[in-house]
């Protein structure tokens, strides 16, 4: 994802989206977002809305979304948790009956909101995503533990406190069974080629900046 | 009737031997069928079993034949002998495979089959060979009114059949709606881009062809006569009159357009807002260019407004739906969008409506950027230099406008079909309706129309069959449609136009009795002048003579028999159909006593439907009742009351009678029969009271061709309720 350099590379993506786009929407999202020059392809049956599991826990369906892309509220999509909520079921994909890419658009849409700063900060999808990326890109692996501990402790000491106490039968669990490691806690698993790894993120990353620039 | 012989042939065939005691019945058809000869064969409908009866027929001068085996449905192929008048007894599906099994049984099973001989052999008595209508004439020529689409192709390919065809068209020019619209939505894959309509090049081929004749700016001044004599007087708009005459007509009028200034709120009438039919006059002057509004500016962007007028549930506006008209706009959104990708294209929608392959039509629309929205419009109005539309997003639900320099209203077709004959004379918008046809049939100038004034044309079963025989109506005038279906249905017209003709040069009836030879004989020494026969033919097909005795115009009439079930004196019969052999066949049943616990129930059941769904309960071999005596008759309608007192008089216990669907959506293959018959039942009441019965000792059901399970019930349900009732008191007094 790169999120975090993305923000800081260029001055306010949000404002220069904006200028070029004005009221055109649905053109923001065919040429930015992933898998965008489907939305227009959607015949607005509903089928998605009612196919979703997580249907009743969202603010708008896919099939909201996609009108709101038409209609032009920008603000109101790219400000929105709903497509934060998607948990890559495909159910929505498997019945589309205009095969639409939904779960992607609906990523590719989280994923252009996070880029121009609009997405929802305490959103925990997003909040937990990016964690899980600074975790793996540090040494290239997973480590549980900091990973757990990051979740636990992201509303601050006492919350984190809480929480541990709540999970400690589990811990426990999983202390005795050998599944965790308190040392992991201090450096940890690590991948051998720590250079490789770094080279093959900074790839990735230049290859998305040619990406996101390709279409201005 | 010195030279007549009666003949009757019992098959033995299909279990029929075994099931039942057919020595009996032989003697019942001998003494008292009262047939010449009887014989039994144990496989009737074999080779050796058809040719016995051939060789009767040819050597022993059998003039009338009965086969009594199976259903008159079946075999037909096999017992077919045109030479002879011939009824049918039916022991397999309409006994043999309905009356439950095993020896407890056999007494009533036998009953039912002798029953079902005797009354053959009574039906077969009554009826003569059919002569074929005196009304036989034989011009080939086909008439098509209006040369619009549906109008040329029907001229066209019955041209192209080789048939002489005369066209007739109000404007000075042929090509109706279709020259005047730029482009056609897609009738071949890969239905993704408007396509030129072909008009110009099907114009040309109509007006190079020797076969047709076209006459401009002319109307139809009056239309005389029958399928094969039609005398037309054509007036042309300069004057004069020129007389044609043939054998069948097509009526293509097609259809106007529905006012825009009659919805104001939409914006009908104010500037920048035009309906379909305006858009496609735009864009034939932009001629693939960018598409200019009246007043000169390029069109940045514009709305559709789907439904403008139409599918209206307060009664203001059209209440149906005209089909096209979502392709319609589909297809001027993409007249934008192919000359300039960046106008702003919104369809505002509440259904997508898009027949036939019209689901890839619309996708095309989607890729090339023209956006749908499902949406309700209130409001239509001027803002500036351009329009404001106000709607409510019906997915978002929730009120928002949008802004475009043209606003582009869906209206409906509204068919052009002539007078609405139905009407009171006195009525106000009779007196403004101008007829097509101007037919000089004594039941009105015009095809009789069914809803929202589109003319009846058996929506549901036969799409191409008005009510007036050998004048068929094709295209938008029978329902809304789009220039696709008009092209079928101005293809099926015109072998429909052909069918009838040839049909009345070998003075044969048309759909549905196609190919019967008999025909309405009226004794009109007897008639009381009622006029019940001339308004109640569904076909308009009886006139009347300066003395008001019914005319017969053999050639309109389908042979449905609805004159003959009105006439309160009966003098209307036909030779093979008639109030006799129906009613012989009552008489013929043995009635037991009061005491037997054997109720007769009489079952008049319609042949087109009902009769056939009788023999699918019997291959089903879902069983009914061993009391029911069925008669097929040619249409409920055919149904004359004396038949119900008769049997009632006679000591049947109950009559039942079964006909297709009636009303709006009908299914009754003489459009009116059934309703008729319905209502005249609805009479019988007084007749029964005065006979001190029951109202319940006559019902009328409406039953479907696919309602085999259903009669089977009907028929046991109405056994147990006159087994509630009791016997009939009539027994033995008949
Ligand atoms: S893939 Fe996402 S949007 Fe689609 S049904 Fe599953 S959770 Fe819902
Ligand atoms: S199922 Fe597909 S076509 Fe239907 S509303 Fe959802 S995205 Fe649109
Ligand atoms: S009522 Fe039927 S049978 Fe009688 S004239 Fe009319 S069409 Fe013929």
């Amino acid at each position: 994802m790169g999120a975090t350099s993305t923000e800081t590379n260029m001055a306010d993506p949000n404002a220069t989206a904006l200028a070029r786009y004005r009221n055109d929407f649905l053109k923001e999202v065919e040429e930015r977002v992933e898998e965008g020059p489907w939305v227009k392809m959607c015949m607005q049956c509903g089928v998605c809305a009612g196919s979703c599991p997580f249907g009743p826990h969202w603010e708008h369906s896919p099939q909201k979304i996609f009108m709101m892309i038409r209609a032009g509220k920008r603000d109101e999509v790219l400000r929105s948790d709903s497509m934060w909520m998607c948990t890559s079921c495909y159910n929505c994909v498997v019945r589309c009956p205009r095969q639409l890419p939904i779960t992607q658009i609906m990523h590719g849409l989280a994923t252009y909101a996070h880029r121009l700063g609009l997405a929802p900060k305490l959103q925990p999808t997003r909040d937990f995503s990016l964690q899980f990326w600074d975790n793996c890109t540090r040494t290239g692996r997973v480590n549980e533990l900091k990973l757990t501990m990051g979740v636990y402790f992201k509303d601050g000491l006492a919350a984190g406190i809480r929480k541990g106490w709540e999970m400690r039968r589990v811990a426990l669990g999983l202390l005795k069974s050998g599944r965790l490691n308190p040392f992991e806690l201090f450096g940890g698993h690590r991948c051998k080629d720590q250079k490789g790894v770094a080279a093959m993120l900074k790839k990735a990353r230049e290859i998305e900046e040619q990406r996101k620039r390709a279409p201005g | 009737m010195a030279d007549n012989k009666y003949a009757a042939y019992l098959c033995a065939g299909c279990g029929l031997g075994d099931a039942f005691d057919l020595g009996q019945t032989e003697k019942i058809a001998l003494k008292e069928g009262k047939m010449h000869v009887v014989r039994r064969h144990d496989f009737l409908c074999s080779a050796a079993g058809v040719q016995t009866i051939r060789d009767d027929i040819e050597r022993e001068g059998v003039t009338h034949v009965l086969v009594a085996a199976c259903s008159r449905r079946a075999k037909t192929e096999a017992f077919r002998f045109p030479a002879v008048a011939m009824a049918r007894a039916n022991l397999r599906e309409g006994v043999l495979w309905v009356v439950a099994e095993g020896s407890a049984h056999d007494e009533v099973r036998q009953e039912m089959a002798d029953d079902y001989v005797r009354m053959g052999c009574a039906e077969l008595k009554k009826m003569k060979l059919p002569a074929g209508n005196p009304d036989a004439a034989t011009n080939r020529r086909i008439l098509v009114v209006g040369g619009g689409m549906s109008g040329l192709t029907a001229a066209i390919e019955a041209a192209d059949t080789g048939y002489d065809v005369v066209v007739v068209e109000r404007q000075g020019a042929l090509g109706g709606w279709a020259q005047r619209i730029w482009k056609r939505t897609p009738f071949r894959a890969p239905y993704a881009e408007p396509q030129d309509t072909g008009i110009v090049d099907l114009v040309d081929r109509v007006t190079a062809h020797p076969r047709i004749r076209v006459h401009l700016d002319a109307t139809v001044a009056e239309t005389a006569g029958a399928p094969g004599r039609f005398k037309v007087k054509i007036a042309r708009e300069s004057g004069g009159v020129t007389e044609e005459e043939v054998g069948a007509i097509v009526q293509a009028t097609g259809f106007s357009t529905y006012d825009p200034a009659k919805l104001p709120a939409l914006g009908g009438g104010a500037p920048h807002v035009v309906d379909q039919a305006g858009l496609e006059a735009l864009a034939g002057a932009a001629a693939g260019g960018a598409i200019r509004r009246a007043d000169g500016k390029a069109v940045a962007s514009v709305v559709f407004v789907q439904c403008a007028g139409q599918r209206d549930d307060t009664g203001t506006h059209l209440p149906y739906c005209s089909g096209h008209c979502c392709a319609t706009s589909i297809k001027q959104a993409m007249y934008f969008k192919d000359a300039n990708p960046d106008v702003d294209t919104v369809v505002l929608y509440t259904d997508l409506r898009i027949p036939g392959m019209g689901e890839d039509f619309y996708r095309s629309a989607q890729r090339k950027g023209v956006t749908f929205t499902k949406g309700t419009v209130s409001r239509v109005e001027s803002a500036g230099d351009a329009c404001r539309v106000t709607f409510r997003d019906l997915i978002l639900d929730e009120e928002a406008v949008v802004d475009a320099d043209l606003v582009v209203l869906a209206t409906g077709q509204v068919p052009n079909s002539g007078v609405d004959i139905d009407l009171p004379d006195d009525d106000a918008t009779k007196a403004q309706q101008v007829s097509i046809l101007n037919l000089n049939y004594r039941q009105g100038k015009d095809l009789p129309h069914l809803r929202h004034g589109f003319s009846d044309s058996h929506f549901i079963c036969f799409p191409y069959e008005t009510r007036r025989t050998g004048i068929y109506a094709a295209g938008p005038v029978r329902r809304p449609m789009d220039m696709a279906q008009a092209t079928e249905d101005a293809t099926g017209a015109a072998l429909k136009a052909i069918q009838a003709l040839e049909n009345a040069a070998l003075a044969r009836a048309a759909h549905p009795r196609a190919g019967d030879l008999s025909y309405p004989i009226v004794r009109l020494e007897g008639c009381t002048q009622c006029k019940r026969c001339t308004v109640e033919c569904p076909f308009g097909a009886i006139d009347e003579d300066e003395r008001r005795f019914p005319v017969f115009n053999e050639s309109r009439c389908r042979r449905c028999g609805t004159c003959m079930g009105a006439c309160p004196v009966r003098v209307i019969s036909f030779e093979n159909y008639s109030v006799d052999t129906v009613g012989s066949q009552i008489k013929a049943v043995d009635m037991p006593d009061e005491f037997s616990e054997k109720p007769r129930i009489l079952l008049l059941a319609c042949e087109n439907d009902a009769y056939p769904a009788l023999d699918m309960a019997g291959m089903a071999r879902t069983g009914y009742s061993a009391f029911v005596r069925a008669i097929p008759v040619r249409c409920l309608g055919s149904v004359n009351t004396i038949w119900i007192t008769d049997a009632l008089n006679a000591g049947y216990d109950g009559v039942m009678m079964m006909g297709c669907r009636k009303g709006d959506d009908y299914q009754c293959h003489f459009v009116k029969g059934s309703e008729l018959a319905h209502y005249r039942m609805g009479k019988i009441d007084d007749t029964l009271k005065q006979l001190g019965l029951e109202t319940e000792r006559v019902v009328t059901h409406e039953v479907a061709i696919t309602d085999g399970a259903r009669v089977a019930r009907l028929i046991d349900d109405y056994v147990a309720q006159i087994n509630e009732i009791g016997m009939s008191p009539m027994k033995g007094f008949g």
